[in-house]
């Protein structure tokens, strides 16, 4: 029962947002529902028993269809992610003014609720359901709320996104018409064998789609514009949580089902992946908006994990799995930088900022303890997932380890210039009468700060937790 | 009556209906080739009915076959009805506002 | 004792911890009492591990697991031997001194910057010591990076000045460099033989192929390259010189830089089993160790002098790694630390009281102003110029001689080093102590000899600096008298089996000595006569020295090959590729779809006619594809 809690609880409230009229009281009530969500995925993860963990019943009996929902060691992952992180974006965002509060945080708790789906779901059509649930309500954010050049990027994001998730739709109604039993169990779609040539154009179909939603070269286009352009709140789920969800569906939607198809073409998307890698980072390097920057960074850092999920190995793969909630901590905590910056100074530019840290200590120190997060240095989480997965490129190739690895000292150079330029050096005009961080973004913060060193150095919980799911992955190919 | 008369004389009524109704550009008239057409539709329904029923009616005379085509008639006539009153209501609304039947007046749904 | 050791660098962490977070509660002198304490407690605590190591040998100490995913795991594991027990000695030690000197050299700073210093520098020696520590090749990578992290810091610690944070920021972009050839080594060792830890990976080195021990030997070269600031990435270490002066002393000596050094130590076993690796250690070393001590020759900047003199003494200990001679490096580095940190720590005193002046133009005479200062930088430099008995000249002369048998090449051009040493050494220190002032009369009104908390690290300092060679008399002077190598022998052991190297009989190598110490005192007097009658006015040097001075352009050099290429990159895929090219054809397809819509629009006439013309004519097209032609024509026919 607890994965239909975590579905109904955002979902419930975010139904109920939409009628509430005063912006105060919305954004409480959307604080107390990420928190109750929070509790019951801690609850439901840690001290229900596994029976609890899943739930059955009759859906759409006609089409096959039923609602399945489990959770495998990757899902209570990705459920711990998304349950954290909102109610630490709702934190941080707190003192942000939206026109039609209610309803803002009505669509941002229907994300969530549709996040929470697409973790758990183990039927093909309900996690597409569940997909949509997820996204739609992103255009509205984007479009509504945006900056000023929302409607051109929400068009594009829209475009993208859309013609991803036809095309899995596609993919999933052939395959559900080859399944024995026509069933969209994910249990079903296993068991379908196909020759190999038939598995190629279907793989490409689910992969574009979920290659764009991660993204990776050259299908990135639209995270820029969106991530610049979105509410921060939004870009926060944007990026921490939701390019996840293409991540997600890689290794529980994809390799599975097409293992021939996925090592025959494992050199092309990594090479992909490779190259995107670098173009993100060398595009980074000469960025002057912070929002964009993080963004390209955030580019780079899916190019090392959809790269890794294709090399054949255990232990990247077990570093991808623990990337994928380090980075979500990881990226959240810049943009609630990034966001604290923009909304007290009014500018992202990094070529109008600087010399913060005599205004700002202590969000000069936690950007940093975020910035080194970022470029992965040890003892931060980020670096556990890194060097897991650099293992597992290089057992598949040794130069392509070797030509990765230079976006680690990339990853430097940008993030430290993105450090220098706004925190160090003299006052400018902009930033003369800047304050320090108020108390909910220094608590947002310091959590996520706590909870990057932690895992830095205690990363072996977040590695128990997911081996399940990393063996039955390696043990199907 | 060889059926093909009935046929002939539907399909003429039907044509002119056709016909009206693309060329001509009082909203009225319009209607009425409209109503034309439903009726020559159900003459030839009719017909082929009671041609059907003649046939069958030769093996077996409690037979019910084609009488069914005249039930449609019936149908066809409540519609027609309701279509008739709501339509001419859309042609006062319409004469009110704009006092005109003219339909190329009416394109204001372009723009 | 041992199983304590763990104590060590968690002193300074939790000195970190306290300065770090409650800086702006607490006073100057509790924060300086909290960052010396500290030190000083770990410094006790790892004389007790040397002395316990000394008596019962080496030890593993399990923590608990760090990584471990399937097969591959990584336990938080400290190797506590007698290479890491002596490092040990050696951070923790000049670590103490470099901190109480700061305390007393810091104390302009507010408290709150006072305390973000204390923590900063036991966070470095905290890194340190993890490095040092670490029993396997991860545990070293996370104190490899710690230091290049605190480094970032420290030496970006002004941070209003622009030029700092850029010496900052290429410190770490280097040393990144080089962490990268570093991890590629782990990686490939856990690829062969799915291991970090030292014990495991020493004693399976025989599943190595030799391509596998020369390819991983280089990546790790590469990343001592990067820290320990080798060519040809050696330039961030004389702009780290932005950093407060007893971090320059703290990175230089102590730490940071000889990481490499320890590195390349503790996997001996690796480069003795890799001739050609050990060549090109050689040659790198020896290169810089030449190219640097050319650069040093026209600096003015009294702490860019001592900052090439490390540079050049480092490729001297990578010289002495390849060419087989371990100890004689570790050697080096412990008898470097002392005259290095004086060095350093001097130098800041005389900054200290030049009023943060630091052009030896702008200086001289100051012997008779401050009389300890001047006579402990006099004992350094003689130190470092390798005069016997100095602790310099034992460590050098072990350094050469293995360089003569490996490969006499080797000695001519690192006795050339040597021989620019000591003239760079003493024109420094003539231009400073010697001759008469230069400066303003307002610095010269207000020269002072420092406090006690700073003169007391230089007199113990000096008093290494003279004495530390003992521990490494050769066996030249006496027999069984080089107690470091006694005591390190269990660490090479394993390459000393492989290693035959000959040894030169004795009246050589007394002739030896004898001829490069009197090359180097002329050198000496030479210098010191040329420096003493040094004028204010400066005469604008040409050709070589114009050259040396602005260090052979190598910044420029690299600044033109890879720093703007690599900006121009970014520009062109940011502006061209990513906006015309990706995001064009994007947005081409949406263009595309836009203008077709604008074309089917005008079928939207709005005119009832049209759309009923228009819906009839496709019902009969309809019609006319349902019934083939075939079927219609019948009908017809029947029809009339």
């Amino acid at each position: 029962m607890i994965p239909v809690f975590l579905i109904l609880l955002p979902l419930l409230t975010g139904i109920v947002g939409f009628f509430i009229k005063e912006d105060n009281a919305a954004k409480g009530w959307a604080l107390l529902s990420a928190v109750l969500t929070l509790v019951v995925a801690i609850a439901g993860i840690y001290f229900y028993p596994s029976i609890q963990q899943s739930f059955d019943s009759a859906w759409l009996p006609a089409l096959g269809s039923r609602f399945t929902l489990t959770m495998d060691g990757m899902s209570k992952m990705l459920v711990l992610l998304t349950a954290v992180s909102f109610p630490l974006i709702f934190l941080a965002t707190y003192k942000n003014r939206y026109k039609n509060a209610g309803s803002f945080y009505a669509l941002m708790l229907l994300t969530q609720a549709g996040l929470m789906g697409v973790f758990v779901a183990n039927d093909a059509l309900l996690f597409y359901f569940f997909w949509e649930l997820a996204l739609i309500p992103v255009y509205f954010l984007c479009s509504l709320w945006g900056g000023e050049k929302r409607i051109a990027a929400t068009f594009k994001f829209f475009i993208y996104t859309f013609v991803g998730s036809l095309m899995m739709l596609a993919g999933i109604l052939y395959l559900y018409f080859q399944t024995a039993d026509h069933s969209f169990a994910w249990q079903s779609f296993y068991a379908v064998q196909m020759e190999p040539s038939q598995q190629s154009l279907i793989f490409w179909l689910f992969f574009v789609a979920f290659a764009i939603k991660m993204p990776i070269f050259p299908f990135h286009t639209w995270q820029p514009d969106a991530y610049e352009q979105s509410p921060t709140a939004t870009t926060m789920v944007l990026s921490g949580v939701m390019v996840k969800m293409g991540i997600f569906a890689v290794v529980k939607w994809l390799i599975p089902f097409f293992p021939a198809a996925a090592d025959k073409y494992a050199q092309i998307i990594i090479v992909l992946s490779v190259v995107g890698m670098l173009y993100a980072s060398l595009i980074a390097i000469r960025q002057d908006d912070i929002k964009r920057l993080i963004a390209y960074s955030s580019i780079a850092h899916i190019g090392l994990m959809s790269a890794t999920l294709f090399t054949n190995s255990r232990v990247g793969l077990e570093g991808v799995m623990i990337q994928m909630f380090n980075h979500g901590v990881n990226v959240i905590g810049l943009w609630i930088v990034a966001d604290a910056i923009e909304q007290q100074l009014g500018t992202r530019k990094l070529s109008e900022l600087g010399g913060l840290a005599q205004k700002a200590p202590v969000l000069a120190i936690l950007l940093v303890v975020m910035a080194f997060a970022n470029i992965a240095l040890p003892l931060t989480n980020a670096f556990i997932g890194e060097f897991l997965m650099f293992n597992g490129l290089f057992s598949y190739n040794i130069w392509i380890a070797a030509i990765a690895g230079i976006s680690i000292i990339l990853a430097a150079v940008y993030t430290l210039n993105m450090v220098q330029k706004v925190f160090y050096g003299n006052t400018t005009v902009v930033t003369e009468n800047a304050i320090d961080i108020s108390g909910h973004i220094k608590l947002a913060l310091v959590v996520l700060v706590v909870v990057v060193i932690a895992l830095g150095v205690y990363p072996q919980p977040m590695i128990d937790l997911t081996k399940d799911t990393v063996g039955a992955t390696m043990a199907g190919k | 009556m060889p059926i093909q008369y009935y046929i002939y004389l539907s399909l003429a009524l039907f044509s002119i209906g056709i016909i009206g109704v693309l060329t001509r550009r009082n909203a009225i008239i319009v209607f009425m080739c409209v109503e034309l057409m439903l009726n020559a539709v159900n003459l030839l329904l009719v017909a082929f009915s009671k041609m059907h029923h003649g046939v069958a009616l030769a093996t077996d005379p409690a037979t019910t076959a084609g009488i069914d085509g005249q039930l449609f008639v019936f149908f066809i006539m409540v519609v027609a009805a309701a279509e008739v009153s709501v339509g001419l209501a859309i042609i006062v609304m319409m004469y009110r506002n704009v006092h005109s039947v003219d339909i190329n007046f009416l394109n204001r749904l372009k723009n | 004792m041992s199983k304590f050791v763990y104590l060590v660098p968690l002193f300074p962490l939790i000195g970190f911890l306290i300065n770090g977070l409650g800086r702006k509660a607490m006073t100057k002198s509790m924060i300086s009492i909290i960052g010396c304490g500290v030190m000083l407690a770990s410094f006790v605590v790892s004389v007790l591990v040397f002395f316990d190591v000394k008596e019962h040998g080496a030890t593993v100490v399990n923590l608990f697991s760090f990584i471990k995913a399937y097969s591959f795991q990584v336990p938080f594991a400290f190797q506590v031997d007698q290479l890491s027990s002596l490092f040990l000695l050696i951070i923790t030690g000049i670590g103490f001194l470099i901190h109480l000197y700061s305390a007393a050299y810091m104390h302009e700073e507010e408290e709150q910057h006072f305390g973000r210093y204390f923590a900063y520098l036991n966070l470095f020696v905290f890194s340190m010591l993890l490095l040092v520590l670490g029993a396997n090749y991860v545990i070293m990578f996370i104190g490899w990076e710690g230091v290049g992290l605190c480094s970032y810091l420290l030496i970006g610690f002004w941070f209003k000045n622009d030029q700092y944070n850029y010496a900052a920021k290429k410190a770490f972009v280097m040393n990144r460099i080089g962490d990268l050839g570093f991890l590629l080594a782990v990686f490939w060792l856990i690829f062969k033989l799915g291991t970090v830890s030292y014990g495991d990976v020493f004693a399976n080195i025989d599943k190595l192929s030799d391509l596998d021990i020369t390819a991983i030997t280089l990546l790790l070269f590469v990343g001592a390259m990067g820290k320990s600031a080798q060519l040809p990435l050696y330039t961030w270490l004389p702009d780290a010189m932005a950093g407060p002066t007893p971090v320059s002393a703290l990175i230089h000596a102590a730490t940071m830089v000889t990481a490499g050094i320890y590195m390349i130590a503790r996997s001996n076993i690796l480069y003795t089993l890799a001739p050609v690796s050990q060549t090109v250690v050689a040659i790198v070393g020896l290169a810089t160790a030449i190219f640097a001590a050319t650069i040093a020759l026209k600096q003015n900047d009294i702490k860019k002098v001592l900052a090439y003199s490390t540079v050049s003494q480092l490729g001297y200990m990578f010289l002495g790694l390849g060419v087989g001679a371990y100890t004689g490096a570790v050697f080096h580095v412990m008898t470097h630390a002392f005259f290095k940190a004086l060095l350093f720590l001097g130098a800041g005193s005389v900054i200290h009281a030049m009023h943060h002046e630091q052009d030896i133009r702008k200086m001289g005479g100051l012997k008779k102003h401050m009389p300890i200062t001047h006579i402990t930088f006099l004992l350094a430099c003689l130190a470092i110029a390798g005069i016997p008995p100095f602790s310099g000249f034992f460590s050098k002369d072990e350094i050469l001689m293995a360089a003569y048998n490996s490969n006499p090449l080797y000695y001519y051009v690192g006795m050339a080093g040597a021989l620019m040493t000591a003239f760079y050494m003493f024109r420094l220190y003539t231009m400073t102590f010697l001759g008469s002032f230069r400066g303003t009369h307002e610095q010269e009104h207000h020269l002072h000899e420092s406090p006690s908390a700073m003169t007391i690290p230089l007199i113990v300092l000096a008093v290494l600096s003279v004495l530390g060679g003992f521990v490494g008399i050769p066996e030249v002077f006496a027999s069984d008298a080089h107690s470091l190598e006694h005591f390190l022998a269990p660490i090479f052991a394993e390459s000393a089996k492989i290693q035959h190297g000959h040894h030169l009989s004795h009246t050589q190598e007394y002739m030896m000595m004898g001829v490069s110490t009197i090359l180097i005192i002329g050198i000496i007097l030479f210098a010191v006569s040329k420096f003493k009658k040094t004028q204010a006015q400066q005469t604008e040097s040409s050709g070589i020295a114009k050259l040396l001075e602005n260090k052979w352009y190598v910044d420029e050099l690299y600044d033109t090959v890879i720093v703007k290429p690599l900006h121009l990159l970014s520009v062109f895929l940011k502006n061209i590729v990513e906006k015309s090219g990706i995001d064009g054809a994007v947005n081409g397809v949406g263009k595309l779809v836009g203008y077709g819509s604008r074309q089917l629009r005008l079928l939207q006439s709005g005119q009832v006619g049209n759309y009923l013309l228009i819906m009839v004519m496709i019902m009969i097209v309809f019609v006319l594809i349902w019934f083939n032609d075939l079927t219609i024509m019948n009908f017809l026919k029947k029809l009339f």
